[in-house]
C-alpha cells in the first residue's frame, strides 16, 4: 500500500466519521484544501522523475475526486441531520391558542341593516338618512295624518316643549326625500324610531327599514314581487307570505305582511300565537295625498312604501327570544355576533 | 272590538266554518287577533228551583234547599249562597258534573247533611270574574231541568277582532255584518225596525246651541221604569262576550243598543234634569262630576249636555254623576246624537278620557241611525223594565251631517295601480256585495258611497276596496321594471360598514344604547351642554336626549362588569344632540362615533404579559381606524368627563374631528366601576368624510439611510413638538422619522425624560452621500439643542 492509499483510507475513514459540518469543513481544508495533504502530495510531483509524473499524477487526481464526493455526500446526510434536528427541537403544540387581540363584533341590528342595504342596492335604491327629532310635519302631517286624526293614537309619541318629537317611523325619511328628488325615485332608509311602550315585546326605541319606489308605472303587484323577493332573501328561505288588508293613513291600498312562522314551520306554535303567521311589515301603495303634499303629480306618478321593524327581522333570523337584549349589549350576548 | 259569533251569525250566517270566517275577515281588513271560547268545559248543570229553603240547623252560612231539576222528586242541596230565596232559578250541578278546573261533584255531606249537588255561581261556571258568593240567577221563564250549557248557548267563541281607525263602521254587530256580507257575497238578515207609538205625550225640549258639533240630537223620555230589575241573562252575556261590564239594566241596553248599531247613547235621570235640555259650549266657571267619579273643570271648548241650569255631561264623552241612571230612578231621558268626530277627539284629548262612546264618535258614526237606536233601545226597555215612552224629539241640521259622497271610479285607473286588470263584472260585483250604488260611464262607475262609510272620499278608496274584495292573495307577483343608473357613493366618502369592521378587528363590540338617558348621567358626562328634555318620558333614566353617547357606554361597561365581563371594548355609532350655540331650543343631530376601552391590553393569554389598558392603546385604535383618512393631529386637551392630564383633541386641518383620554377618576369612584382606567372616545363622523384619494408618489430605487438620536429632554416638551421640528429640519430627504423609545426615571436627570428617534433619509433619484447625512443629522441636533436645549445621550 502506497502513503496515497494510506491518506485516501484515513481521509475516507474521517470524512464518513465526521459529526458536524464544521468538521467535515476542516476535514475538507486538510486534504483537498491549498495547503492541504493531498494538494501538497501534488506539488511533491514535480520532484518525481518525468515518466512517473502522469501515473500518478492521475492518481492523486483520481483519490481527489473520490474525496470530494464522499464530502459532498457527507455533508448532505449532515445537513439533513441538522435540519431534522431543528424540526425535531422546534416542534410546538399547535392546539394551544394562537396569540392575538379578541374579536369584536357588529350588533346583530347592524347586520341585517346591512344585509337589506345590500339587497336594495344592487336594484339601485339609493340609503336616505333622516334626523330623528323631527317636526309635526315630517311624522304626521306630509303623512296625511291631521292633527286629530285617530290614527295618532296608534302610535304614542314623545314630544319635546317645542312641539318638535322624536319620529314614531322611517317615513319621515320618505317625505323628506321625496321633496328633494323627482321621480322616479327608488330608496330605502333605516334607522332608529321612537315610541311610547316598553313592556315585553316593545322597547320605547327601536329601528325600522321603510323603502319607497316612486314612478310611472309602479304597481301594487311590483310591490307584492319584490316584498316576497326581500323576505325570501332575507330568510334564505322559500317562506311564504301571506298579505293582509289593512290600514295605514300614508298608503292605499295597504296592507300587512305575514311570513310563515319559521320556529313551527306554520303548525301553531307559542311565537306565533298559534296562528302560524308573524307579522313582520307594513306596506301599501303611497296616499295620493302624500304624493301631492310633496308636490309630486299623482296622476301620473304611482309610488308604493314599505316599512319593517329591523328588530323582530334580527330576532327571528338569528332566534333572539327577547327583544331587550337587543339594547342590553351583553358581551355575551354580542360576541356570538 | 268582541263579539259573541253567534250574535254575529243572528245577523248573518255564511255557511262557512268559524276558522274560515275568520280567515276571510282577517285577509280583507278586519284582523281577527283571537278566537275565545265563552266559557270553560262543564257539563250535567241543569236550570233548578228552589221550591223549599231552610236555614242549616249547624252552620250559619249555610242554607238547605230543596230544588227541583226537572226530574220525579226533590233534590236536596246545601248551599251557602248569600243571595238564595225561593222560587229563585238557578243552576245545580247534579252529581256526576263536571265543572271548569275539572272539579268534579259528589254526593256529599256538609255538617251532617247530605247534599245532592251543588248550586253554581257565575264565577264556578267561569262566567263572570268575581261572584261575590252570589248563585247565579235565571229569569223566571227559564225551563226547569234544561241543560245550562245550551241554555246559555255556550258552544260560542268570542271573535276578537281589531278595527283599524278608518273603520269606525265596523264597531258594531251590524257593521261586521255587512262586512261579512261584502267578503262573503252573503245576505244579512236585517231585523225589522221596530217603530213605537208613543204612549204618554212628555217630551223635553232640546236646543242645540252648537249645531256645527252636534247636527244631530235625538231623544225621548220614558216614564215609571223598573230600573232596578236584573238585566236578563242572555244581554248580560252577549256584555260579557264583547267585554262590556254590567251596570244596571238600564246602561246595559244603552251599551247593547251601541255593540248592536254602533251608535253611542246615553240615559239621564229624567227627575235630575231642571228644563230643557241644552247642547252648548261649557263656561269657563263650570264643573262637572263625572261617572268616574272624578271633578273635571271644564272650558268653552267643550262641548256639552245640560239642562236649563247645569251641565249634565261631556257630550259624547261621559256622563255626570248626578244625572246618571241609578237603581232608585224612575224616570228617563234617552240621548242618541251624532257628535262632530273632530269635536270629541278634541275633548277626549283635553281631558284624557277614553270611553266606548268617545271611541265610537271620534270614528264616525252612522249619521242616520240616531232614531232607529233610540227605538230599539226603548222596545228593549219597555220590554223588560216597562215604562211609558213619549215620542221622539229631534233636532237635525242635515248641513253638517257627512253629506252622500259619489266617486267617479276610473277602469283604468284600478289597472294603473294594482297592475293588473280586472273584469268589469267582477268590479260591478265587488260594489254591490259593499250596497254601493254604481251607475257605468264612458271611463267607468259613478259610485254612490253609503254615509256610513266615511272613510271613503276618494277615488283610490274605492280601489283598495275592490282590491281587498278581490284578495291581496290573488295579486300576481311582478317584478318592478327600472332604468339601469349606476348609483356610486363617491369614494371620498365614509364607509360606515368599513369603519365598524376595523373596530371589530381591534376587538371592540358594537353596542346600540338609547338616545335618551337620564339627566343625571348626562349632567356627569357633559355639564357644559343643556340637553333636548321630553316632555312625556318612559322613565326618568330615558328622560333626557344625549348630547354625547358615553353615559349609554359607561352603563354598558357597569352592566357588564357586573356579570364578570371585566375586559370591555365597545363602540356605538349614532346621533348626538347638541344645543345649536346662540339658537335657544334648537339642537343640532350629529352623528358620531363613540367607544370605550377598559380591561386588559389584551385578553388574558399565555404568552403575554396581562397588563391594563391605557390611553395609548386606545389612541393606537383611533390611529389605525381613521389612518386612511388624512392626516390627523393631537393636541392636549380639556373635557369635565376626563382626566385633565390624559385627553387629547384630534384635529384634521385645524378642524374639530373629536376627542379621546381617560374617564376622570372622580367619575369612576362617583358610578362605582371596578375598573381603574376606562378610556372614552368621540369621533364627528362629518369631520372624516372627505378622504384625500391616494396620488401614489413613486418608491426611490436607491438605498434608505436610518440615524438614531437619543437625548433627555424637559419632559413637558411635547415630543410631536420635537418630530415636528425633526421635520421641519430634515428637508425632503427625511422620509420617516419614529419615536422607539421612551423613558423616565433611574438615570435621566430630575424632570425630564429620555427619548429615542429613529430617521430614516433616502433620496428619490440617487444614493445619498456619508456627508449629506451627516449634514442633516448635525443641523437637527443643534437645532434640537437650540430650542429645547436637549442634551444627547451617549
Amino acid at each position: 500500500m502506497t502513503d496515497l492509499d494510506n491518506l485516501l483510507h484515513q481521509a475516507t475513514v474521517e470524512i464518513e466519521a465526521a459529526d458536524s459540518l464544521k468538521t467535515l469543513d476542516d476535514y475538507r481544508v486538510l486534504y483537498l484544501g491549498k495547503k492541504g495533504r493531498l494538494t501538497e502530495y501534488l506539488k511533491s510531483l514535480g520532484q518525481l522523475p518525468i515518466e512517473e509524473r502522469p501515473i500518478l499524477g492521475q492518481k492523486i487526481n483520481l483519490a481527489k475526486q473520490q474525496l470530494e464526493v464522499l464530502i459532498e455526500r457527507r455533508g448532505v446526510i449532515l445537513r439533513q441531520n441538522q435540519v431534522a434536528q431543528q424540526l425535531a427541537a422546534e416542534s410546538l403544540d399547535v392546539t394551544l391558542p394562537g396569540r392575538r387581540q379578541s374579536l369584536g363584533s357588529i350588533h346583530p341590528v347592524t347586520k341585517t341593516q346591512d344585509r337589506i342595504e345590500a339587497f336594495f342596492t344592487q336594484m339601485g335604491f339609493s340609503v336616505m338618512e333622516g334626523p330623528e327629532i323631527e317636526s309635526d310635519f315630517y311624522n304626521f302631517a306630509a303623512l296625511n295624518i291631521p292633527l286629530l286624526h285617530p290614527a295618532r293614537a296608534m302610535q304614542d309619541t314623545f314630544y319635546f316643549t317645542d312641539g318638535m318629537l322624536l319620529r314614531t317611523h322611517m317615513s319621515t325619511v320618505q317625505i323628506r326625500a321625496m321633496e328633494n328628488m323627482t321621480p322616479p325615485i327608488r330608496l330605502i332608509a333605516m334607522g332608529r324610531v321612537y315610541r311610547r311602550d316598553f313592556d315585553i315585546t316593545h322597547t320605547p326605541m327601536f329601528h325600522q327599514v321603510e323603502g319607497l319606489m316612486v314612478d310611472e308605472n309602479v304597481t301594487l303587484s311590483d310591490l307584492k314581487g319584490i316584498l316576497t323577493q326581500f323576505l325570501q332573501s332575507f330568510f334564505e328561505k322559500p317562506i311564504s307570505l301571506r298579505f293582509r288588508a289593512s290600514y295605514f293613513p300614508f298608503t292605499e291600498p295597504s296592507a300587512e305582511v305575514d311570513i310563515g312562522c319559521l320556529n313551527c314551520d306554520s303548525h301553531g306554535c307559542r311565537i306565533c300565537k298559534n296562528t302560524g303567521w308573524l307579522e313582520v311589515l307594513g306596506c301599501g301603495m303611497v296616499h295620493p295625498n302624500v304624493l301631492q303634499n310633496v308636490g309630486i303629480d299623482s296622476e301620473r306618478y304611482t309610488g308604493w312604501a314599505f316599512g319593517a321593524g329591523l328588530d323582530r327581522l334580527t330576532m327571528l333570523r338569528y332566534h333572539i327570544a327577547d327583544l331587550r337584549s337587543l339594547f342590553e349589549n351583553d358581551l355575551r350576548f354580542l360576541r356570538q355576533f | 272590538m268582541k263579539l259573541s259569533e253567534l250574535w254575529l251569525r243572528e245577523w248573518i250566517d255564511p255557511a262557512i266554518s268559524t276558522d274560515e270566517l275568520s280567515q276571510k275577515l282577517t285577509l280583507s281588513g278586519l284582523e281577527v287577533e283571537a278566537l275565545i271560547p265563552v266559557a270553560e268545559k262543564f257539563s250535567n248543570v241543569v236550570i233548578a228551583q228552589i221550591v223549599e229553603l231552610k236555614k242549616h240547623p249547624d252552620a250559619d252560612r249555610l242554607h238547605v234547599c230543596e230544588v227541583d231539576v226537572g226530574q220525579a222528586g226533590l233534590l236536596t242541596i246545601v248551599c251557602g249562597g248569600t243571595n238564595l230565596k225561593l222560587g229563585m232559578k238557578v243552576p245545580a250541578a247534579l252529581v256526576g258534573a263536571v265543572l271548569p278546573h275539572n272539579i268534579k261533584i259528589n254526593r256529599s255531606k256538609l255538617r251532617g247533611i247530605v247534599s245532592n249537588g251543588m248550586l253554581c255561581s257565575g264565577s264556578e261556571l267561569t262566567l263572570t270574574e268575581d261572584s261575590k258568593g252570589m248563585i247565579l240567577e235565571f229569569a223566571a221563564d227559564a225551563p226547569i231541568g234544561k241543560n245550562v250549557w245550551d241554555y246559555l248557548n255556550l258552544s260560542d267563541r268570542i271573535m276578537d277582532i281589531s278595527i283599524t281607525p278608518n273603520r269606525g263602521d265596523c264597531l258594531s254587530v251590524l257593521g261586521i255584518a255587512r262586512e261579512v256580507a261584502a267578503v262573503t257575497a252573503c245576505k244579512m238578515r236585517i231585523p225589522p225596525v221596530l217603530v213605537l207609538e208613543p204612549t204618554v205625550p212628555d217630551k223635553l225640549f232640546v236646543k242645540v246651541q252648537a249645531p256645527e258639533e252636534c247636527p244631530l240630537y235625538a231623544g225621548r223620555v220614558i216614564f215609571e221604569v223598573k230600573a232596578d230589575i236584573p238585566t236578563p241573562i242572555w244581554l248580560q252575556e252577549r256584555l260579557r262576550r264583547s267585554g262590556i261590564r254590567c251596570i244596571s239594566f238600564i246602561v246595559d241596553v244603552m251599551n247593547y243598543v251601541m255593540l248592536e248599531l254602533g251608535q253611542p247613547m246615553h240615559a239621564f235621570d229624567l227627575q235630575r234634569i231642571t228644563g230643557d235640555i241644552q247642547v252648548r259650549r261649557a263656561h269657563l266657571t263650570e264643573e262637572l262630576q263625572l261617572l268616574d267619579s272624578q271633578t273635571v273643570k271644564l272650558n268653552e271648548d267643550t262641548l256639552i249636555i245640560a239642562d236649563s241650569v247645569k251641565p249634565l255631561a261631556i257630550a259624547g264623552i261621559m256622563g255626570g254623576m248626578e244625572s246618571g241612571v241609578t237603581f232608585q230612578t224612575r224616570h228617563i231621558f234617552l240621548e242618541s246624537a251624532f257628535f262632530q268626530p273632530s269635536s270629541i277627539a278634541r275633548t277626549r284629548q283635553k281631558y284624557n278620557l277614553n270611553s266606548e262612546s268617545s271611541y265610537r264618535f271620534e270614528r264616525g258614526v252612522h249619521p242616520d241611525l240616531q232614531v232607529q237606536a233610540l227605538e230599539r233601545a226603548t222596545e228593549l226597555i219597555l220590554q223588560v223594565a216597562g215604562g211609558q215612552a213619549g215620542p221622539i224629539v229631534e233636532v237635525r241640521q242635515q248641513q253638517y251631517l257627512p253629506p252622500q259622497t259619489t266617486i267617479q271610479l276610473r277602469a283604468a285607473r284600478i289597472h294603473k295601480i294594482a297592475g293588473f286588470t280586472l273584469e268589469d263584472a267582477m268590479i260591478e260585483s265587488f260594489l254591490g256585495r259593499l250596497s254601493f250604488v254604481c251607475e257605468k260611464n264612458i271611463s267607468g262607475w259613478q259610485v254612490i258611497v253609503p254615509v256610513y262609510r266615511s272613510d271613503l272620499v276618494l277615488e283610490i278608496d274605492l280601489i283598495e276596496e275592490i282590491i281587498r274584495l278581490y284578495g291581496y292573495e290573488k295579486l300576481p307577483l311582478h317584478h318592478p321594471i327600472a332604468p339601469l343608473r349606476i348609483n356610486a357613493a363617491a369614494e371620498s366618502k365614509l364607509n360606515l360598514s368599513l369603519l365598524r369592521n376595523s373596530l371589530c378587528h381591534l376587538g371592540y363590540h358594537e353596542a346600540i344604547t338609547y338616545s335618551f338617558i337620564d339627566q343625571k348621567y348626562q349632567q356627569i358626562f357633559d355639564p357644559l351642554h343643556k340637553p333636548n328634555v321630553l316632555i312625556n318620558p318612559i322613565t326618568t333614566d330615558m328622560a333626557v336626549m344625549r348630547t354625547n353617547l358615553w353615559p349609554g357606554l359607561v352603563q354598558t361597561l357597569l352592566y357588564n362588569q357586573n356579570r364578570q365581563q371585566t375586559c370591555v371594548r365597545l363602540f356605538e355609532i349614532g346621533l348626538r344632540f347638541i344645543p345649536v350655540p346662540k339658537k335657544v331650543g334648537s339642537f343640532s343631530q350629529q352623528k358620531v362615533l363613540s367607544g370605550l376601552l377598559s380591561g386588559t391590553a389584551l385578553p388574558e393569554q399565555w404568552g403575554v404579559t396581562c397588563r391594563a389598558v391605557d390611553f395609548f392603546d386606545l389612541k393606537g385604535d383611533i390611529e389605525n381606524i381613521i389612518g386612511s383618512r388624512g392626516v390627523f393631529h393631537f393636541k392636549s386637551a380639556a373635557h369635565p368627563a376626563l382626566h385633565p392630564g390624559q385627553t387629547a383633541e384630534i384635529q384634521r386641518a385645524g378642524r374639530y374631528v373629536g376627542i379621546l383620554g381617560a374617564l376622570h377618576p372622580g367619575i369612576v369612584q362617583e358610578i362605582g366601576l371596578s375598573s381603574t382606567q376606562v378610556l372614552l372616545f368621540e369621533l364627528l363622523l362629518d369631520e372624516l368624510d372627505c378622504a384625500p384619494i391616494p396620488k401614489v408618489l413613486e418608491i426611490s430605487k436607491f438605498p434608505a439611510i436610518r440615524r438614531d438620536i437619543a437625548m433627555y429632554v424637559d419632559q413637558t416638551v411635547p415630543s410631536q413638538l420635537i418630530q415636528d421640528t425633526i421635520v421641519e429640519v430634515g428637508g425632503e430627504l427625511l422620509k420617516a422619522i419614529n419615536v422607539f423609545d421612551v423613558y423616565q426615571g433611574r438615570g435621566v436627570p430630575v424632570d425630564h425624560k429620555s427619548i429615542a428617534l429613529s430617521l430614516t433619509l433616502q433620496h428619490s433619484s440617487r444614493t445619498l452621500l456619508d456627508e449629506e447625512v451627516a449634514d442633516v443629522m448635525s443641523c437637527v441636533i443643534s437645532v434640537l439643542k437650540q430650542k429645547f436645549a436637549v442634551e444627547l445621550r451617549g
